[in-house]
């Protein structure tokens, strides 16, 4: 099957070469970091996680959402997700890559990753961060592979591939939980420490991915003769909706109980990241941002009308996916170091090298998810049929 | 076979690369490591013995280095009781290198000609050594 | 018999993972360790069952007693100045009351107490969340009570240093080699992309000697008259120095709300002679 993806347009290879050229230039940039240190990003001994992990914290999201279509469709026969499930695995794959990815050009000492490994520590939530997320990598090349490569024969699935879809689905939120769990049980970073983190991950998590995956279905219309199907994406829309809701509620929660009970540990990160602190106000502006992005993505996703106009669904996705990388790939993150364990504000922006090895490790994700999608694409061009491989699922 | 010239010609390159490394150098003669152990403290020594027997830290020094690392480290022994019974305080800085001071001319020696590049002195001091 | 190329690149595709796995599990399986019988802490060192300290700012009279014990513990220990806030790295250091116990400062407080510095230190938790955290057993918890750092191990992801409550930790941003002033040629530097930190001297403990850094205030007390600001020793010892000061003086932790522990104590309103 993976010849298909050596046979493309000039369109397609024009992408290829584009996303390349990202890559070539982010693998310069990281060689710069390799040699000079880690000193060369933004980061400081005070706010000791910055634009790395936050990527990573935002696309543990993306990659879990594969499970907002597989589990409708699996277990509930949902048939409209019949066409894209293989689509929404094959954008967990290119995420959970990235994730690791970015891990690794945040470590100090890359070269001696295998250490997590030969010293296996179980009472470290990154060590079962580096299980779960190499679990679910695996879990998604299997089912995506099989099942694609199944549906390209016209034969039904393998029977034995049942079981790891079941174990992919149940694993999805796992990743997250546990990428939530890095946050939530460290004592002394007031705006991690609290239960709703997890939830809140999850909540973004659904509302980022399946926000991909719609502009994704959009752009596949468009640009292949694959047509994913107009109740497929209206579906995910209604998705996004609610889990959006959910999100910008749980904030509102957040928000609550610091400003309620006054306690200041609470109260000053979210004035750092808000109205500032201290006459500190970096981080303001895109707070703001986020927040506005978010208003004006329910306002055009909660009137039905405007959900069902396909122009105005793929702004609102863009609003969704925008707001949620401005507050869990950044705010989140930067805002628990803020202000520091002495109760001092130290500032963190990301440095021209940081942001190009960012967009690097980006790159790499797209071109991985471009090939697979010219992959599945190329296959269903042919025919989509259902789970069972009997009848075709029409658009 | 199809496209056989190509596979051919590709072929003839890739051998070409992958023995380059070899007949590159074929005739030109590379010096045996000669490692030297004539350093003051070393001459000071009654017995000049080292830690193990010359055989022993030949070929064990690397692993022997990385139990010693996990001893002192991670359990906190800091006496090591060689096997003629004599015991000496684990240190690469403060013990290895106290007699063998001319890293140039005795680790550098088998280190540079097999291609080794330990990377123990990015952090553990190395010994000055004169400029001569 | 006929091969297609499907086959032929899972065939060799395998055989790779095998060789190399096989490979790998050879030399692991290969490892022969030192025995048992071979090695013993020195007889001199100094054992306790749980290191502690002892912190009375009311006995550093100076700026300079503040300055000659940072100085030591950074002198021994090949500590780096990177001279900037972003990348510096501290292992001993001064913070006023509020930064020291965020949350127990108030506006009527002493003067003698609002304006004094205190000094910060890795704690030494006896329930630390840095090595909850690390994912290589890096930084651990020796027999002792001290919170080990083993820079062999370390893969710099930084979870211990936002593990800490306490901003205990410094990392590696860059090579530290060309900003430390005057080497210790008898204690390692660290390279870029490890975490390090105070460790109570387990390097001097090991050998018999106390911290640097009590060493040092020792004699700033020996000079001014006084008695140290710095004491060290077993807390499960009762009659150890550090138990009898907890035992006759008013003490306090940092953040002792958060569980984890701390083993260092500061003495507030101490006097002179007490």
């Amino acid at each position: 099957m993976l010849e298909t993806a050596l046979k493309g347009s000039r369109k397609y290879w024009g992408l290829i070469f584009f996303l390349l050229a990202i890559i070539g230039v982010g693998f310069i940039f990281y060689l710069q970091q390799f040699f000079y240190g880690l000193g060369i990003t933004g980061m400081s001994r005070d706010v000791s996680w910055g634009l790395y992990i936050g990527q990573f914290t935002f696309l543990v999201g993306v990659a879990a959402a594969a499970v907002m279509v597989v589990l409708p469709y699996y277990l509930h026969n949902y048939k409209k997700y019949g066409r894209i499930s293989v689509l929404a695995e094959f954008l967990a794959i290119p995420s959970v890559i990235m994730c690791m990815l970015f891990i690794f050009v945040d470590m100090g000492q890359p070269l001696r990753v295998l250490n997590v490994i030969l010293h296996p520590t179980p009472n470290s939530v990154m060590f079962f961060d580096m299980l779960v997320l190499s679990g679910y990598l695996l879990w998604n090349v299997l089912v995506g592979w099989t099942i694609l490569g199944a549906e390209r024969k016209g034969m039904p699935p393998p029977t034995w591939i049942k079981p790891f879809i079941y174990v992919a689905i149940a694993w999805a939120p796992s990743i997250h939980i546990v990428t939530a769990f890095l946050y939530a049980g460290l004592p002394g970073r007031h705006l991690w420490l609290s239960a709703i983190m997890a939830a809140r991950f999850l909540a973004s998590a659904f509302a980022a991915g399946p926000a991909l995956i719609i502009i994704l279905c959009l752009i596949v219309r468009k640009y292949t003769k694959f047509d994913p199907g107009r109740e497929a994406i209206q579906a995910l829309g209604k998705t996004i909706t609610y889990t959006m809701i959910l999100n910008v509620m749980f904030l509102g929660f957040e928000v609550f109980t610091a400003f309620y009970s006054t306690i200041p540990g609470h109260m000053h990160p979210f004035d750092y990241l808000y109205v500032g602190l201290d006459g500190y106000t970096k981080l303001v502006p895109m707070m703001w941002l986020s927040s506005i992005l978010a208003i004006s993505a329910l306002v055009l996703l909660i009137n039905p009308n405007w959900r069902k106009n396909e122009t105005t669904l793929a702004v609102a996705s863009v609003a969704v996916f925008f707001s949620l990388w401005i507050d869990k790939g950044f705010g989140l993150i930067v805002g628990g170091f803020v202000p520091n364990m002495f109760e001092k504000v130290f500032e963190y922006w990301p440095t021209i090298p940081e942001a190009f090895i960012t967009l690097g490790v980006w790159a790499v994700g797209f071109l991985i998810l471009t090939i697979l999608y010219k992959i599945a694409t190329t296959v269903k061009e042919e025919a989509v049929y259902d789970k069972y491989g009997e009848k075709q699922i029409k658009v | 076979m199809y496209n056989g010239l190509k596979i051919i010609i590709g072929l003839l390159i890739f051998v070409a690369f992958v023995t380059f490394p070899f007949y590159s150098k074929m005739g030109k003669a590379t010096t045996k490591p000669d490692p030297k152990i004539d350093t003051p403290v070393i001459q000071e020594l009654a017995e000049k013995k080292c830690v193990e027997p010359k055989d022993f830290m030949k070929t064990e020094h690397m692993k022997m280095l990385n139990d010693w690392r996990d001893l002192v480290v991670r359990e906190g022994n800091l006496i090591y009781v060689a096997s003629d019974g004599k015991k000496y305080t684990i240190s690469l800085q403060n013990t290895c290198m106290n007699c063998h001071s001319n890293k140039k001319k005795f680790c550098d020696e088998c280190h540079n000609y097999s291609a080794v590049l330990p990377y123990c002195w990015d952090c553990h001091i190395q010994p000055k050594e004169n400029k001569t | 018999m006929s091969i297609n190329r499907r086959q032929f690149l899972k065939i060799a595709g395998i055989s790779t993972v095998m060789g190399l796995g096989g490979t790998t599990a050879f030399d692991l399986l290969q490892r022969n360790s030192l025995e048992a019988a071979q090695y013993s802490p020195d007889p001199k060192a100094l054992t306790a069952k749980r290191w502690a300290m002892v912190v009375d700012i009311s006995k550093l009279k100076t700026e300079d007693d503040y300055k000659k014990i940072t100085d030591a513990c950074h002198r021994v220990h090949n500590v780096p100045d990177l001279g900037n806030p972003k990348d510096e790295i501290k292992w001993i250091w001064k913070e006023t009351y509020e930064h020291a116990f965020p949350g127990q400062e108030h506006e009527y407080l002493t003067e003698g107490i609002k304006h004094k510095p205190f000094l910060m230190l890795c704690n030494h938790c006896a329930n630390p969340p840095c090595v909850r955290v690390c994912p290589t057993k890096a930084t651990f918890k020796r027999k002792d009570g001290i919170v080990m750092m083993d820079m062999h191990r370390c893969i710099g992801c930084r979870f211990c240093m936002a593990g800490c409550p306490f901003g205990a930790r410094s990392f590696n941003w860059r090579d530290p080699r060309p900003f430390i002033k005057e080497e210790n040629k008898e204690f390692p530097t660290r390279m870029k992309g490890v975490v390090e930190k105070c460790t109570f001297c387990y390097e001097r403990l090991a050998k018999g000697l106390i911290p640097a850094c009590v060493e040092a205030s020792q004699e700033a007390a020996k000079k001014a008259g006084t008695k140290p600001g710095l004491v060290f020793g077993d807390l499960s010892d009762p009659n150890s120095e550090v138990r009898r000061i907890l035992s006759s003086h008013f003490s306090i932790r940092r953040k002792s709300e958060l569980g984890t522990q701390p083993s260092v104590y500061y003495i507030i309103g101490g006097n002179d002679h007490a």
